[in-house]
């Protein structure tokens, strides 16, 4: 355990559909053991530059370097490498609809280690009781909640604890105490497992408790206009369109 | 008592109170079964009261400390003994309350049991009937939405009507196309090697005829489309379904048996008489071109031949049964999509079934009709 996961670099990453340029010219680091928040109004591309990191989706321009490797240029073993250590929470959670949760959860420990059945089942019942979901192991993701879903995925995506965790939108559709448990555990992970979390929020409570580093993505000038720890930006940043929506609006623009 | 090979040590500290000593580092690889038994057994020999923690010694942990931590905690809860966790690291004590904050769900299910044979059977039947059950309400909602469509009062979009006669018209062309050229050649050929015997070759423009009109056009533009449309209904149904698009139709007031349904049975009624014709005329052709190749008739002779052998009532008997298999596939196809369940694997199963009902429909309704005309004898 306690290996030291790579600091991430992200360099003038330029994100297009097409000639659709949904964000230029990003350039900002993450750490070992950050809790990196990307934040942004909606659509303006959070989950589009989360696809970039975790190698779903090619850049129109620039590089994202894992360590010393940049991944787009790296050989198709290395990505697979680099990939093996994500752990990736969907924002629509991503559920596999033909396993029940305890398969959903136990295959990425089925086919990437060689653990008895006896320990993945261990494994997984742990996972799901991490994300309070214990006792519905053989529930299909079609019979819970959409909250309980989203739950199901992020235990998915520790199944095999990995060295970063990506997560989009984790406690959306959760109530605002399985919200404070998923922030908990969140630290947790950083904290006693060692991981690297980069989160998709908009929870402002979240992010102010959790963040320690994060990028503001701006649809309108389509590239970032802050970064930095949340706080620090609440307290300095100037820039009006930061200040609204870490304020909620209330500050107006 | 101590459990060296397993990272652990066992002892008793006061009468009942037991100290478990970690030691060394604790990750998922290794397999912990034999420290809980050893557990076990200790706890029938002294009665244990308390167990507490000592993890000085531990040198890293990962998840495969905490499922050893939880089956204590398991066990603990079980036979009520008191789980002290302040010796634990920090950092696992509280992954574990958070394990624990929420109680497990009562309602849990096991895996599914082994059902006895007779058993199966019975809910075999039982899912037979409510299946037939399920299609006859449908067939029955279909007809309501006709009814409304006569009326005019049927909600549906008339470009998704023309999207779907383009797709299972002309797009279905080639397709046809191959198939009937080759089943007129082929019954050609089948019908040659006989009539030769007697020098009757020329019938093979009756027999190419009469089959391609009556029968073969019919079923082999209706096969081709129970593959072609009816899996694809299925499945865009299916995909609606799972992602809850149904119901948002449901849910607004707009029946997605008019706004779904109807348009795509309207698209397959209309072009199924005409891909039948199309059929039927390009067998002839695949017929013509056999003999002329093989049996030294000329285009003429089996041209005025086949004109002599068949009437209109012939072409109108195939075509009305291509109308009867239109409204068969797309019933097929279209129930099975709105019965889909809400996995990935439903819309493949959604997919296959409506093939395979639209087939068996298509077979089974041209022997009756077959039979009927028959007996009527058109
Ligand atoms: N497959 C695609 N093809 C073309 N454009 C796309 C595609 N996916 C997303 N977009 C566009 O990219 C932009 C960013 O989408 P993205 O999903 O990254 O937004 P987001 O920041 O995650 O928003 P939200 O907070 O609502 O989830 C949107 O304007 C969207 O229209
Ligand atoms: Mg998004």
């Amino acid at each position: 355990m306690q290996k030291i996961a790579p600091k991430i670099e992200i360099r003038d990453l330029t994100m297009a559909y097409g000639d659709f340029v949904i964000q230029h010219d990003l350039t900002f680091d993450i750490a070992t053991k950050d809790i990196f928040i990307i934040m942004g109004g909606s659509g303006c591309g959070k989950s589009t530059l989360l696809r970039h990191l975790v190698g779903l989706k090619a850049p129109a321009k620039g590089q994202v370097l894992y360590g010393n490797t940049s991944f787009w240029e790296a050989l198709p073993q290395e990505q697979e490498k680099i990939m093996r250590t994500f752990g990736i929470l969907y924002q629509s959670g991503a559920l596999w609809s033909s396993l029940t949760l305890a398969e959903n959860v136990s295959l990425p420990l089925k086919e990437f280690s060689n653990f008895s059945d006896t320990q993945i089942r261990e494994l997984v019942s742990l996972k799901l009781s991490l994300v309070g979901l214990a006792g519905f192991e053989e529930f299909y993701p079609s019979e819970i909640s959409g909250g309980m879903q989203k739950r199901a995925g992020l235990a998915r995506a520790m199944a095999l604890d990995p060295e970063i965790l990506f997560f989009d939108e984790p406690s959306a559709g959760l109530d605002p105490v399985s919200a404070r448990r998923l922030d908990d555990l969140i630290l947790e992970l950083r904290d006693s497992l060692g991981a690297t979390v980069v989160i998709v929020t908009h929870e402002l409570a979240s992010i102010f408790a959790i963040g320690n580093n994060a990028v503001f993505l701006d649809p309108e000038t389509r590239t970032m206009i802050a970064t930095g720890n949340p706080n620090t930006l609440l307290a300095e940043c100037e820039h009006p369109t930061v200040r609204s929506f870490l304020t909620r609006g209330e500050e107006a623009e | 008592m101590t459990n060296d090979t397993y990272g652990l040590k066992y002892i008793i500290v006061k009468q009942d109170t037991l100290l478990v000593q970690f030691y060394g580092s604790w990750e998922v690889s290794d397999d912990r079964r034999p420290a809980l038994d050893a557990l076990k057994s200790l706890h029938q020999k002294t009665r244990l009261k308390k167990v507490e923690f000592d993890t000085r010694k531990l040198s890293a942990w990962n998840s495969g400390l905490l499922t050893f931590l939880l089956n204590i905690h398991a066990f603990c809860e079980k036979h009520n003994i008191e789980m002290a966790c302040a010796g634990l690291p920090q950092g696992a004590e509280r992954i574990l309350s958070l394990a624990l904050a929420v109680p497990e769900n009562k309602n849990a299910r096991s895996a599914p049991e082994k059902v006895p044979f007779v058993d199966k059977v019975g809910i075999w039947g039982l899912g037979q009937i409510s299946a037939a059950a399920e299609m006859m309400g449908f067939i029955g909602e279909v007809s309501i939405a006709c009814l409304k469509m006569f009326k005019g009062s049927a909600r549906f979009r008339m470009s998704d009507l023309l999207l779907f006669i383009q797709q299972c018209g002309a797009q279905a062309l080639p397709i046809v196309t191959l198939i009937s050229l080759l089943v007129g050649l082929i019954l050609a050929f089948v019908g040659a090697v006989q009539l030769q015997m007697f020098g009757a070759q020329i019938y093979v423009a009756n027999l190419v005829g009469l089959a391609m009109a009556r029968e073969m056009g019919a079923i082999m533009a209706g096969i081709i489309m129970a593959g072609r449309t009816g899996a694809a209904f299925a499945a865009q149904l299916g995909t609606m379904q799972v992602n809850e698009e149904i119901d948002a139709f449901k849910t607004m007031g707009i029946d997605p048996v008019e706004f779904l349904v109807l348009p795509r049975m309207l698209a397959l009624v209309l072009m199924m008489p005409l891909l039948c014709i199309y059929a039927d005329l390009m067998g002839i052709f695949g017929g013509a071109l056999v003999s002329i190749g093989m049996l030294d008739i000329s285009a003429v002779e089996y041209y005025n031949q086949t004109k002599a052998s068949l009437n209109l009532t012939h072409f109108g008997v195939g075509v009305f049964k291509s109308a009867v298999f239109g409204i068969l596939v797309a019933i097929a196809g279209c129930l099975r999509g709105m019965q889909c369940g809400r996995s990935s694997s439903a819309v493949g199963e959604a997919a296959t079934s409506a093939v395979v009902t639209g087939i068996i429909f298509i077979i089974v309704s041209d022997a009756a009709m077959t039979i009927i005309f028959t007996i009527i004898g058109i």
